[in-house]
This record gives C-alpha cells, structure tokens and sequence, in this order.
C-alpha cells in the first residue's frame, strides 16, 4: 500500500481594527445596523476616489515584522477585477506583486517537536461587504464591513497534518492579538481562514492537486476539514481516481467537506496597479519606529516567565496564550502578587469561571490589582483559602476591594491565639468523652473537635492554629 | 497579425459582465480585431530596456489620518438601491 | 449683443454698478436655452428653479468682496457630480441617478466662488468618443453648423459656451475631451496638468488621464475659471500639492523671446490643408510678436493613439465595473439571477462605445495579454512622456493644430471606430505625458468651421500657456466672431 504525504498551506484573512477604513473615512466598527458606517466611497459611488489610511499600513507593517517578514521599501496597490455584490467597485484594492511583507516564518510546536512555517507573503487590502443569501431567491448585501482594512497572511507549503494546521492558526492568531492590530476573532469573522490540501506518494518531489476547503469558522473545523479531506483524497487516489481542483466546505453536522465548484483553469482577476493611489516608499525610519511599537511577543514572554520567574513550562504555556491573559497576570505580579499563587489562580478559578460564564478575562470585574490583594491576604493570614473562594466569587462577578469584601462579609479569620484557646477549652470541657476517644487512637475524634471549634467561631477560626491548639490543650489534660 | 476570435469576444464579455447577442459577436470581434491590429504598430518599438509609467506625476505615500468622519444620512446609503429590504441592498441570488 | 460677449471683468463691474443682476445673467441664461437648445441639444438636465433661487439670493447679498466669479452661470459636463442634480454621464445606466448623494470637490470650490450652475451637459456616454454622438440621450449639434458635430467627449460644454447658452462651463479631458470639442466649436478649452484640478468627483474613464478643465470665450476667463477650480485635494490621492500661481499675471507679459516647439508629426499627411494653412499663419502671427518658433521632432507621436486607447480602456474597464444594477443606477427588468442581472443589466445600460472599450481594456489585461498590450502600452507612454521633456528643455511651449480636421457631419465617423480613434493623434501625447494643453480659436475652414490651436506647456505651467495664448488672442479677432443660431448670442 502506498503511503501518502499531506502538503497543506493555509491563507489567513484578519481584519485591522482601526478607527476609521482602509480607504474612506466610515467608521470601522463591528456589529451596527446594516448599511449604518457606509459612505459614497465604501458604496462605490460615481466619481468617488480611495485615500489611504496611514495606521492600515503602520498595522501591516506590525503584523508582518511580529511574523518575521521583510518588509518592502517599495510596495503599491493593485485592482483585482471580480463581480459580486459584496465588492462594489467589482474590483478589491490588494495588492498583487508588491506585498508589504515577504519571507516571514512561525515557529509550532506538536506532540513536543518544534517546526518551522515559512510565511509566503502578508499583503494589505480592503474586506468586502457581507452578502446573506435568503431562500426566497434573494440575497442581501451590507457594506458595513465594506473597506475595513484586511491582511492577507500566505502560508508556504510547509505543513504536513492537520494537527500542524490547528498549532499554527493557533500560534499566527496568538502573535497577531499580541501586536494589538487585531480582536481576530473568528466568531465575528475578524479571522477567516481558507486550507489549501493535496497529498502525493512519499518521496515524490511534485505537489498533488490540490483542494481548497471555504467556510471553515473555527480553528478546530479547519483541522476536522483537513483531517476528513486527506482522508477522502487518499480513497480517491487509491480506488484509481483523480483529483479535482475544487473549492470545498466543511458541513459542521455531517462531518464531511462538500463540493462547491470546480475550478476551471485559474480565475482571471486582471490585477493592474490602482491609478487612484500612489505608490508607497517605507523608509528605514518608518520600519524602525513601527518596530519598536511591537510589544513582547508570546514565545519571549514564555521563555522569560520560565527563566526570570522561574514558572514551569507548563504555566508559562498557558499564561502566555492570550496577551489578555498574560498582561492580567503581569500586572498582578507588579501589584505584588506572588507568582506562582497568581499563576495558580489564573490557571485554575479565573479560567474555570471564564469557561463557565463564556467571557474573556477583559470581561472580569476583578482587577488584577484585586487578585494580588487577595492572595496577599492568604499568605498574611488574613483569610483562609476557603474564605478566599468568597472574596473571589464576590470579585468576578461584582469587582470591589478585597478588603471590604472580607470586612463586609465578616470574613476575617480568628488568628488571636488567646481568644481560640479559650474557645477550645471550653468545647473540650464540654466533650470529655471525645478527648478519651482521641487518646484511644480515634481520629475521628479530632475532625469532630475542630468541627465544632469552626461551628463556634462561625468559620472564622484559622484552622491551622485550631489544630495546634486542640493537641496542646488535649495534651495537657 | 493579431486576432481576435469571437471564443475570446465571448470569454472577455463575460470576464466584463457584457451580454452579447449574436451578431453583437460579430460585429465585435471585427471591430477589436481591427483595434487590436493597429495596437500591433506598437511592437515596432524595442521597450525592453523602458520603465512603466502608471502614474505621469512622482507622488509617493499620500495617505490621511485614521480619524473616522460622518457624511451622509444613514437612510441616504439606499436611497439610489434599484432594490432594497430591511436596509440592506437586495439582488437576485446565484443559481447553484 | 448677449450678455455672455462681455467678458467677466466687465459684466463683475456691471454688477456692482447695479447695472445687471445675477438674476439678469441667470435669466440671459434661461432665455438663450430656449430659444436655441432644440437646435444645439446642449444640456441633459436644467437647474432652473435652483438657479434662479440662487441668483436671488446672490443678488441680495452682493457685497464689495465679491469673487470676480460672482454670479456668473455655468454649464457643467454630466460626468461631474452634482449634490442632488441628475447625474448621468449621457449613459442609461445611470438614467435614475437623481442624487449621487454628494458633491465633486470642483462643485464645492464653484459653490465658495458663488457661481450659479445652469445645468448638467451633454457628452460621449461616460466620456468615450469624440463627436458627442455616443450619448445616449441626444445628438449635440455644433452652433456654427448644426448638420456637423460638435465634437467631444465634452461637447455639450463647448456647444453652450460657442451658442451662447452659459457663460462658461466645465469639460473634462481624458485624450481631447475638452480641446477637440473646443476646437471644433471655435471656444477657448484648457486641459490642465494631471493633478491640478481634483478629480475627486468626476465620475472616472481613466484615472491617469482624466482632468477637469474650463471652457470659455476668452484666454482671460478661461484662466479666472481655472483659477477657482485648481488646488491640492485631500479627497484625490493623485491631486499634486504645488504652489499655485496667479493665472492673471500671465497677461501682464507679452510673448517677446518666446520659443516655440512645432512638431513635425503635428502637421504632416493626414492634417487638412486648412488647419495647417490656419495654424502657419498663427505661428506667422508669433513671429511678428516677437517669439520664435522651430521645427522638432516628437518620434513617438505615431504610437500615442494606440498607447492611449489600449491604457485608457483598460482603466475604464475597471472603472465601469461598479455599474452593476446594485447600489444604485438602471437594474435590467427581466427576471434573472445574480450573473445575469449583472450582464443584463450592463448590456441594457451601455452603449456600443462603451461596451467596445470595455471589452477591449478588459482584453489588454486578461491573462496571457497583459504584457502584450497593457504594459507595453505603459512602456510606450514612458516613451512619449520622455519626448517632451526632451523638447521643454529648450522650448517653453508646443505649438500645433489640436485637431488634423475642422468638425465633420453628424454620421459621418460613427461607423468606423477606429478612424474616430485615430483623430485623436494631435491630443493623446498630451494626456499619456500629463501636461497641460490648450485650444484656442485660430480660423475658420472655408465652409465656415472654427479651427484650434493646440498650445502645450510644461507641468504645471499653465501660466506660459495663458501667456502665449493670450498675445495671440489680442492680436487676433477669431474670438469675436459668432456662430449664427438665431436667439440673442
């Protein structure tokens, strides 16, 4: 039996979030009424001309330094020529032959193997507007998102599964939110990505022909679409069949990738350089102040939260996979927060709630001030770790001091030694035949007895000191 | 000699969302054919060695600020829709 | 006499001396129009209550600081956006465009100077031709005969100046637009360099050649108009930020030592006898006021005609892409999908013209021809552009016949595409190169047809043009004589 290699590439498309569009003045916002930031230019109105926004460009730059790109000194913008409702030009300002960024890579990491991605090429463009089709024999088209400024992230042909398909969308959307040009959220389309897939016999030098897999709207359906496309194009092969070229989509509930057209022969988009724009000449000055915006990207922050911090691996992994994630954790350190205890709470109570409520850590009412106060208030003694649970579940959800909430709540723990003995003494006075039980071995006995030292000080009791004192007080008898 | 087929006149006028009758064909393939033969007068230059002109003036980087900026009336954005429902622009759906 | 034979510094004087009104203008206006527009078939769309609102107004508060353009009515090209005017390029497909929903920034300037807009012109649909006769709507006539063409694209704009209709008006100039039709109708039609006058608002043919210019009577108000039109546009990527000149200072100097470039390619076979005894005797005309003038070469001009059509229908045809039944404009009435309405809809809406240079530009760039013929015509216009940069070393301006003939009859070309592109030699170099070129009227064939001059400057030196035109001008009484339409031209 023949064994088959897999070659995937994948082309990624995240929208910038500037203030204003690549090419008109409209807002650039997500999520408004149709046809509500539009603007002759976006509608692509009679006489209308495209001037450039300066931060599109200064985000591009961003994007493909933090990807590791060259960056072009002379780049332009071209017209590619297509009709659809969504583009109203009937042609998409890209650029063709003159990319902003070239020769980039990505470093992935599968099952503990570190691996290489070349990144053909980042170019910038505009995004079209959104076409819904209705089962009436109509569609409907908003240009909200018309002109919102999009880079196109080309990946080289160098992943070989779909699992290193998963670890690098993971990883390209990592660095991307790291240098802050992008939310990329795939749910509000800010991330899409289109697969490239063919698979060719071991050994042979020639790539196969390829499928492209549409319409992939999480990182896990591009892997399962990959997974069930390598699949089915080794069936075809190995029954004595041929593969198309053709344009497919991954069907969420059948589990499957469907045909949606062939592709004859490559489209013709006619891409000539845009006359309505000048070229653009990025000098050594411009590439070194956008450089020097770039903030610490994930693979520093992991290596210095292991060698600086001394975290495991594992907690700077986790720590560092959203910047979100890891600015609330830096900041809570800088509040004085141990590192290791804030590392615990993030990884553990914080992402268990963020998991639970379906919210982002920016979400959170709690402050990474808050966080650090707490833990603080754990490690004086302040509070127990049980009591900890309260404060925490108060900070989520409604924010505040950590202070006032254990004060409020009258969550301070009894940590006077005088006060808990005397306590203790009395309730030992009380149950006479539980110190005999004791001393005969039961250690029941002892749970019983801090149990109603806890019952008496309404929880409130430190429970270390209780035990301490239990065992001299029962010592002396 | 430069020639244009009437398969090429049909694949550019669908290239150009152009529908073309038939003797719209006929007539159009004579006409380019001539206008693309004369264009051939341009062969007789060696540009090899010439630059592109796509812009006559050196302009570079002409850009504006990121600043987001009202101008029409949001219920202007339709007012010229040949088709429209609940605010957005209708067309007929492709057919599969 | 019409009002329109005074020129603007003397009607600006008879307004503040309360002899004239705006409203009186407006009216000569209005009054002219009907009397003759069913000849000529200048205007597409008139803006007569607004106008004469606004002349109203304007009347009312006239004030000491007025602007020389005060008042004055104007025609303007119907591929120039109007705020709230019917704008339709002469082309059905945008036949329900009642409100292109803004203003081209040329508007905007004219709005600030106060000048009143009698109407939206006639013109070649979307600019494509050179007779006026591919507008969908009408055949503009030429006021001087009306069994000829008034040329074009601009056509109606140089009409309704040459029969009196508006004071002045506004064209546009892709290969000629404005400078053949002003020939032809014995006007005065500048193309300014490419960046001088915004485009932002003119509805594009092709974005590299495309400029707006003025079409006057007079050398003088051409420059006035000029003047208030020009300048840096932030809306116009392609607009140049330049230091602006006062036009009028042009007309302080006379034309003593002035050099002239005459190309020979401009006045070989294939000029009429006429043009070329017309445009020899002007440059006898030079002589005697104290320029000099010399024989060049521009080797490349054969090769112009050719470059332009396959650039500039390549532009086009991206550029009326977005004429597709969607946002706005004419959508086809059968019931057809998506594809099809697109094809429908934009074979519905286009004419012959158009569709022919869409599928021309659409060819040079398909796959497999690009290089062929878009790039190599790129390369070409390099080559053209270097010829006179060559020349403007030496020579401060070039001098020749704007078109090889005087206006011809209605029908006669419009049959035979390719010759009516060929016309177009004299004109093309200029707009390939982005200079600046003028035509002014310098004679009349002998069956009673204006003849231009083509005046070409270096970038941005409208001044020197202004200047060279305006000596001859002075000299000369081609500018006085009017066409005989009847009415009160």
């Amino acid at each position: 039996m023949t064994n088959f290699e897999t070659v995937i590439g994948l082309e990624v498309h995240v929208e910038l979030k500037t203030a204003s569009k690549i090419f008109s003045p409209s807002p650039n916002a997500f999520g408004s009424e149709p046809n509500a930031n539009v603007n002759p230019i976006d509608l692509g109105y009679p006489g209308v001309l495209p001037v450039l926004n300066e931060e599109a460009v200064n985000y591009a730059m961003k994007a493909s330094m933090a990807i590791n790109c060259d960056i072009a000194t002379d780049t332009k913008f071209d017209r590619k020529n297509y009709f659809y409702p969504d583009n109203p030009k009937a042609y998409q300002i890209s650029q063709f032959d003159q990319p902003i960024g070239e020769n980039g890579w990505i470093e992935i990491e599968v099952n503990g193997e570190k691996k290489r991605i070349g990144i053909t090429r980042l170019h910038l463009e505009e995004d079209a507007g959104k076409l819904t089709h209705g089962d009436d024999g109509y569609s409907l088209v908003d240009y909200n998102r018309q002109g919102t400024p999009l880079v196109e992230i080309v990946s080289e042909p160098d992943i070989r599964t779909p699992e290193e398909a998963y670890a690098y969308l993971e990883k390209l959307k990592n660095i991307i939110q790291y240098t802050g040009v992008s939310d990329c959220k795939m749910e509000e389309g800010s991330l899409r990505c289109d697969a490239n897939i063919s698979i060719r016999p071991v050994g042979q030098e020639e790539f196969g022909t390829k499928t492209e897999l549409k319409n992939l709207n999480s990182f896990s359906f591009v892997q399962k679409g990959l997974e069930f496309e390598e699949k089915r194009q080794r069936e075809v092969l190995l029954n004595g069949g041929e593969i198309l070229q053709e344009t497919r989509r991954y069907d969420e509930q059948k589990k499957e990738t469907i045909l949606m057209r062939i592709k004859e022969g490559s489209d013709d988009y006619r891409y000539f350089p845009e006359p309505d724009l000048v070229p653009l000449y990025i000098d050594d000055a411009w590439k070194e102040r956008i450089r020097a915006e770039i903030p610490e990207l994930p693979d520093a922050r992991r290596e210095r939260y292991v060698k600086d911090l001394d975290l495991p691996a594992y907690d700077a992994g986790v720590l560092t996979s959203t910047k979100e994630m890891s600015d609330f954790f830096e900041e809570s350190i800088e509040a004085g927060a141990d590192t290791k205890q804030a590392s615990n709470w993030l990884m553990g109570e914080v992402s268990a709630y963020m998991n639970k409520q379906q919210v982002e850590i920016e979400d959170l009412k709690m402050t990474p001030a808050a966080l650090a106060k707490m833990i603080q208030l754990i490690e004086d003694g302040t509070i127990s770790s049980k009591m900890a649970k309260k404060v925490f579940a108060e900070l989520v959800e409604n924010g505040g001091e950590p202070e006032k909430i254990v004060k409020d709540k009258g969550l301070v723990q009894i940590s006077d030694e005088g006060q808990l003995r005397e306590i203790i003494t009395g309730i030992l006075d009380e149950n006479e035949q539980s110190i005999i039980d004791f001393k005969n071995g039961k250690d029941k006995a002892l749970g019983f007895l801090v149990g109603q030292t806890m019952k008496a000080t309404k929880g409130q009791a430190n429970p270390p000191m209780v035990n301490k004192i239990i065992n001299e007080e029962i010592e002396k008898r | 000699m430069a020639e244009i087929s009437k398969e090429e006149v049909k694949h550019v006028a669908n290239l150009a969302r152009l529908a073309l009758k038939d003797e719209e064909v006929e007539t159009f393939t004579q006409q380019l054919g001539d206008i693309i033969n004369y264009a051939e007068l341009l062969n007789e230059l060696d540009t090899d060695d010439v630059k592109p002109t796509t812009h006559v003036l050196d302009l570079k980087n002409v850009m504006r600020k990121d600043e987001p900026k009202e101008w029409i009336k949001k219920e202007d954005a339709l007012k010229n829709a040949p088709d429209q429902k609940n605010g957005q622009f209708r067309v007929p759906s492709i057919l599969e | 006499m019409s009002l329109f034979d005074y020129t603007l510094k003397e009607l600006q004087e008879k307004l503040h001396n309360k002899e004239i009104t705006v409203s009186d203008l407006v009216e000569a206006s209005y009054n002219q129009i009907n009397a003759v527009d069913d000849q000529v078939k200048a205007f597409l769309t008139l803006n007569e209550e607004e106008a004469k609102k606004q002349a109203k107004e304007l009347d009312e508060k006239l004030g000491s600081d007025a602007s020389i353009l005060y008042g004055m009515p104007i025609g303007i090209k119907d591929n120039i956006v109007t705020k709230g005017l019917r704008t339709t390029c002469a082309s059905q497909i945008l036949d329900n465009l009642n409100d292109p929903l803004y203003d081209a920034t040329v508007m905007q300037k004219l709005d600030t100077e106060n000048t009143v807009n009698i109407g939206k012109l006639n013109m070649d649909e979307f600019a494509m031709g050179s007779s006026t006769e591919n507008s969908s709507y009408e055949n503009t006539r030429n006021p001087w005969n009306t069994d000829y063409v008034p040329g074009g694209s601009s056509g109606g704009s140089a009409a309704a100046v040459a029969a009196g209709e508006v004071f002045f008006s506004l064209g546009s100039d892709t290969g000629g637009s404005i400078r053949q039709p002003a020939a032809f109708c014995g006007v005065v039609g500048m193309k300014p360099t490419y960046g001088l006058v915004s485009r932002f608002g003119l509805v594009a043919f092709a974005s590299s050649l495309d400029q707006i210019g003025p079409i006057t009577r007079t050398v003088e108000d051409n420059a006035h108009l000029l003047q208030a039109i020009v300048g840096n546009d932030k809306m116009d990527s392609t607009s140049a930020n330049v230091d602006i000149p006062n036009y009028s200072n042009a007309f302080k100097e006379d034309v003593k030592g002035l050099r002239i470039a005459v190309p020979k390619e401009y006045l070989q076979e294939g000029v009429n006898p006429e043009v070329k005894e017309a445009v020899l005797a002007a440059l006898k005309q030079y002589e005697e006021l104290g320029a000099t003038w010399e024989e060049v070469s521009l080797p490349h001009s054969k090769y112009a005609v050719a470059a332009y059509y396959l650039l500039a229908s390549s532009e086009a045809s991206a550029n009326l892409s977005r004429f597709d039944g969607v946002r706005y404009g004419v959508r086809t009435e059968k019931n057809v999908d998506m594809v099809d309405m697109f094809k429908q809809s934009r074979a519905e809406g286009f004419g012959d013209e158009v569709k022919r240079r869409i599928m021309l530009g659409t060819f040079a760039l398909s796959s497999g021809y690009y290089d062929a013929y878009y790039k190599k015509a790129q390369k070409v216009r390099t080559l053209i552009k270097n010829d006179f940069e060559k020349i403007f070393d030496e020579y401060d301006v070039v001098i020749g016949p704007t078109t090889p003939t005087p206006a011809y009859k209605v029908g006669e070309k419009i049959d035979d595409p390719l010759t009516m592109y060929t016309d177009d030699v004299l004109t093309t170099p200029v707009n390939l190169a982005g200079l600046p070129g003028m035509s002014i009227p310098c004679g009349f064939s002998s069956d009673g047809l204006p003849i231009g001059l083509q005046i070409i400057g270096r970038h941005f030196d409208e001044s020197t043009i202004y200047r060279t035109a305006y000596a001859y001008e002075q000299a000369t009484d081609h500018h006085k004589k009017r066409p005989n339409l009847g009415g009160d031209q």
